[in-house]
């Protein structure tokens, strides 16, 4: 060591640290355009509000006394048998076909559809983020034979399988989980998959390499920083998807089984009523329709207030003058289109 | 020639999937109890000796391999087998119940792509118009609406008030053309409506960005420089590389499109092969599953091969490799 | 020896022992093909890229070796293989004396706090989703030598050294210039102390003003810490300013190697002699009195190299043996013994190529 480099050693350590500018990291810039993004709050607001009502659904049965699985026979159903509409005899939103409380059912449905839908789409993202990750990153044969399992699992009709293992073993939340999970994970490892192999080329991950850092750490460390924008859209349209699906599988009778008060299942009585109780088939259909819908353009602002091409766009709405500092973002992959279908 | 070659091997691909396929789904459905079938089939009260008689009957009880080895010799002569219940060849039903599906099939994916590519593009080349943004917010309904739902709201909302006021070419069920151009549409429209409106959206979406991310590419600017008309520069030079993607996402979206179909034949009371097939796997009647599973593995290999000749033609660099 | 005579600053005279001691770097026959395959699931090889095609050198302590070529001549894959960023074909890295050719990550990983690369591309070599901070402590997080608030005061001692404000560690790559950016990639090599810094073109993205800042910074940094550098470019000046001694390499091959003084004043290959009458001359008379040499013929392929020498269909004194005989690599008549050239028939002193003639050539 030169004599210059033990002066500042020395120097450096009786030097308290210095105190560090923060500079804005792509979260923050992007929080920051997505609270200008007007469709986009109202989504996130919808959201919450859905949240909080599917976690109230009990309180609302106490307060009503009607419970989920509670048949009013009586009160509930007309004298002919048919379903009475809203606001009759205390029920709000009118009753089913065996005189339950439709609100009730719907806000229990919220539970159910919001779980399923938030739960397999968090494990979708790990597994399908981890192999999308280990494939690209890898290459060789371990991407080739990981690469054919996702084309082939994305190929796959899934509602064979849904149906196969509903006839097998019956139909169950845990199916409908597992099958939703099974195919979803593989829509996002494939743009994972994607976008690693074009990241994984970049200098600085030469330069990691150089330094030393072993494949792991160049996977979670490097790569995926520059990957959580695409995957954080990608997992909120997934949810969407997932919600539907689930509907769909119940409503065809392999998902979770009545009377449990799944959309799908609610809908799927309400195939023989529709003639004399429009509430029966509307409400749930709205309930499903407004969370669907308020995910998707969630999915869609948050795509927006990632993409820096839109920044103008954002400039333009906020109040002060001053300009952030704006990330050159050539090196942000671009998030995919949303080629997610609803499905079924 | 390096067209031919290419579709060639595509072709045998197409036969290999279509064995895994079928090889997957027999031993999958293996694992289904054997006397319940003979059960149903036999009816509850029925002893143990008409039981193992159905099952000796129906060849369940010899070895798996044995089975399988039956299975596939039959399948390479053509013969998919008879149904466990009514002895019907499977060959017969798929037959009969193949038009109503395939009318179905058919309409929708036309209507899919109609309207998908066709909005996606008038957005794209009329940007932040009226146009445009009614058109997105009717993707953004479409890509939200789930099939069933959207089926029971067309009938809630557009057949019952029709029919309640005389107008009754919307029906439900299904006329087969043979009665007619209109009746056959009349029956087909509302399913068909149905089954695109989420994959349009979908499309509708895909085309729109793709088409505006190539039209703002450097090659385009100059085609316009030339002097081309903007009709031109859109549609020779824009199109052809803003379809790629979409071309290379339909062929996942075929997969998922099945599932659409067995939907709304339930909402829409058609017996097709999708109603069938939920049938089928209830009551555990595997020739018939089998034959089913066949049929839609051999549309989507199908339609694989011609979404992959498409993007051949679409783009040149595909067929070398 | 002719043929793999290392090349270096030094005197020839110094005895081979006493070499040894001051020996970093010693690259012997190093071959590096990439295999060309045709298309299809298992393709089979139809050629290789014979990218690096026996090459030899030595780097001493201290000193800077720099290394030029045309784009395609191999020396960025030279780099990576004395890195160990990729496999070698065949032939030798050694470094300190261990044979470090080809090792497992793990046996490489003590190495690499020896060796270190800065990159051409300062808006590529930086992560651009992570704090500079983060960055710069990378080597000492892989290597686990310094953690928590001593970690950064390191850091920060680092930013300040390459010239940047230590209260910037929190920001992003994206808000720092190309010539700052160039700093934060060298604070990033010098972490861990290494003895060589392989420095592949780092300057050539840079406005001219930046370059000099940079290349500044890099000869005052190797005074400080003892830092051998190979220094890898294609602007002949910028070479001369920086190195000690001076490899040529033409598509995979040493076309010519020495000493820069020998190198640049009496360059003995056709092609180096092009180069430098290629090159900006600062003073006006020379510019104009200068007459270029012009190559005629397109650079070959790696995958399909010419016979014989590998710059006969472009080289004006091209005769009938060049096509058939690769030249050996030796040092000529009247020059030192370090000073090197593969061509059987050299630019003598006071010759001036420009008006050669063109001989006839296959």
């Amino acid at each position: 060591m030169s004599v210059t480099e033990v002066q500042f050693q020395a120097a450096a350590v009786e030097a308290a640290p210095v105190e560090a500018i923060q500079g804005r990291s792509q979260w923050q810039l992007t929080w920051r355009r997505l609270r200008h993004d007007r469709m986009a709050v109202a989504s996130i607001v919808v959201i919450l509000v859905m949240c909080v009502l599917a976690l109230l659904a009990p309180l609302f049965a106490a307060v009503l006394h009607h419970g989920q699985y509670q048949a009013f026979t009586g009160a509930g159903l007309s004298s002919a048998g048919i379903p009475v509409g809203p606001g009759t005899h205390g029920f709000p939103l009118g009753t089913d076909y065996v005189g339950r409380d439709l609100l009730v059912r719907t806000l229990y449905g919220a539970r159910i559809s919001l779980f399923v839908g938030i739960s397999t789409t968090v494990l979708a993202t790990i597994a399908g983020v981890s192999i999308g990750l280990v494939a690209g990153y890898f290459g060789g044969a371990i991407d080739t034979v990981l690469a054919r399992f996702i084309d082939a699992v994305l190929a796959f009709p899934f509602i064979v399988l849904a149906l196969a293992l509903a006839a097998i073993y019956g139909p169950s939340l845990l199916i409908v989980i597992g099958v939703i999970t099974f195919f979803s994970w593989a829509g996002i490892a494939r743009i994972v998959r994607g976008q690693t192999l074009s990241v994984k080329e970049k200098e600085y991950i030469e330069a990691a390499r150089s330094l030393g850092a072993g494949p792991w750490r160049i996977m979670f460390i490097d790569i995926l920083p520059n990957l959580l924008g695409p995957i954080l859209v990608l997992a909120t349209l997934y949810i969407p998807t997932a919600v539907v699906i689930e509907a769909t599988l119940s409503f065809l009778g392999i998902g979770i089984p009545a009377p449990t008060p799944s959309w799908g299942v609610i809908l799927s009585e309400a195939q023989n009523y529709y003639q004399v109780a429009w509430w029966y088939v509307v409400f749930p259909a709205l309930a499903l329709l407004i969370t669907t819908l308020a995910f998707n353009l969630l999915g869609d602002g948050i795509r927006d207030a990632m993409d820096p091409r839109t920044e103008r766009l954002f400039a333009a709405r906020r109040k002060r003058g001053k300009r952030d500092v704006a990330l050159k973002d050539g090196e942000l992959p671009n998030p995919p289109p949303a080629g997610v279908t609803g499905a079924g | 020639m390096a067209f031919t070659r290419f579709l060639i091997r595509r072709i045998l691909t197409g036969i290999l999937v279509l064995w895994a396929v079928a090889t997957v789904t027999f031993f999958l459905f293996f694992f289904r109890p054997v006397d319940a079938v003979a059960r149903q089939l036999a009816g509850r009260a029925a002893s143990p000796q008409v039981i193992a008689e159905v099952i000796r009957r129906l060849g369940l009880d010899q070895p798996i391999l044995v089975q399988y080895w039956h299975f596939l010799g039959n399948l390479a002569r053509g013969d998919l087998g008879y149904s466990y219940y009514n002895g019907e060849s499977v060959k017969t039903i798929i037959a009969q119940d193949l038009p109503i599906t395939a009318s179905v099939v058919v309409g929708g994916v036309v209507l899919w792509l109609v309207v998908g590519l066709g909005v996606g593009v008038l957005s794209a080349t009329h940007p932040r118009s009226t146009f445009d943004r009614v058109s997105t917010v009717g993707v953004l309904t479409g890509l939200s609406m789930p099939t069933f739902v959207l089926g029971e709201l067309l009938i809630i909302g557009v057949f019952v008030p029709l029919n309640q006021n005389g107008f009754s070419w919307i029906q439900t069920g299904y006329a087969p053309l043979s009665e007619g151009l209109i009746p056959w549409m009349g029956h087909m429209i509302l399913p068909w409506i149905t089954l695109a409106t989420v994959q349009a959206a979908v499309y509708t979406r895909l085309s729109r960005g793709s088409l505006i991310d190539t039209l703002g590419e450097d090659y385009i600017r100059t085609a316009r420089a030339k002097g081309l008309s903007e009709r031109r520069v859109v549609y020779r030079h824009g199109l052809r590389a803003a379809l790629t993607p979409v071309v290379s996402q339909l062929g996942i979206d075929v997969g998922a499109f099945l599932g659409g179909v067995i939907v709304v034949e339930q909402v829409f009371g058609l017996s097709g092969l999708g109603q069938d097939s939920v049938q089928a796997i209830d009551t555990g009647n595997l020739p018939v599953i089998i034959g089913f599973v066949l049929v839609a593995s051999a549309f989507v290999v199908v339609a694989n091969i011609i979404v992959d000749a498409s993007y051949a033609l679409l783009d040149p660099r595909v067929r070398i490799s | 020896m002719s043929g793999t005579l290392p090349q270096d600053g030094t005197a020839s005279l110094v005895p081979e022992a006493a070499l040894e001691d001051d020996l970093l770097v010693r690259v012997d026959d190093l071959v590096k093909h990439f295999p060309v395959k045709a298309g299809g699931l298992i393709g089979r090889t139809v050629g290789q890229v014979q990218a690096v095609d026996g090459v030899s050198l030595t780097i001493r302590r201290g000193q800077t070796l720099g290394l030029v070529g045309e784009t395609g001549c191999g020396k960025s894959t030279l780099a990576r293989c004395i890195a160990g960023l990729i496999p070698v074909t065949s032939g030798t890295v050694t470094f300190e004396g261990h044979n470090i050719t080809n090792l497992s990550r793990r046996a490489m990983r003590p190495f690499r706090r020896e060796i270190q690369m800065i990159f051409q591309d300062p808006y590529g070599s930086l992560n651009p989703r992570r704090r500079v901070g983060a960055i710069i402590s990378d080597p000492f997080v892989i290597h686990k030598t310094a953690t928590g608030a001593q970690r950064k005061r390191q850091v920060q001692e680092l930013m300040e050294r390459v010239g940047l404000n230590p209260e910037h560690y929190n920001r992003f790559p994206a808000e720092f210039s190309g010539g700052q950016r160039q700093r934060i990639g060298v604070a990033r090599a010098l972490a861990l102390r290494p003895k060589l810094i392989i420095c592949d073109e780092p300057v050539s993205a840079l406005d001219v003003s930046i370059q000099a800042q940079v290349l500044n910074l890099l000869s005052d940094l190797q005074d400080d810490f003892g830092l051998s550098y190979l220094f890898i470019a294609h602007d002949l000046e910028v070479v001369r300013h920086v190195s000690d001694a001076v490899i040529v390499m033409y598509l995979g091959k040493i076309a010519e190697a020495g000493p820069k003084g020998p190198v640049y004043e009496t360059p003995r290959h056709p092609y180096t002699a092009a180069l430098l009458s290629a090159a900006a001359a600062a003073d006006p008379k020379l510019a104009a009195a200068r007459q270029r040499i012009i190559l005629t013929g397109d650079v070959p392929s790696p995958i399909n190299p010419p016979s014989g020498c590998r710059f006969h269909p472009r080289c004006p004194k091209a005769q009938e043996l060049c096509s058939r005989q690769e030249p050996p690599l030796e040092s000529k008549a009247g020059d030192p013994a370090t000073h090197v050239t593969a061509c059987h028939f050299p630019v003598e002193a006071g010759e001036n190529l420009a008006l050669a003639d063109r001989r006839e050539r296959r």
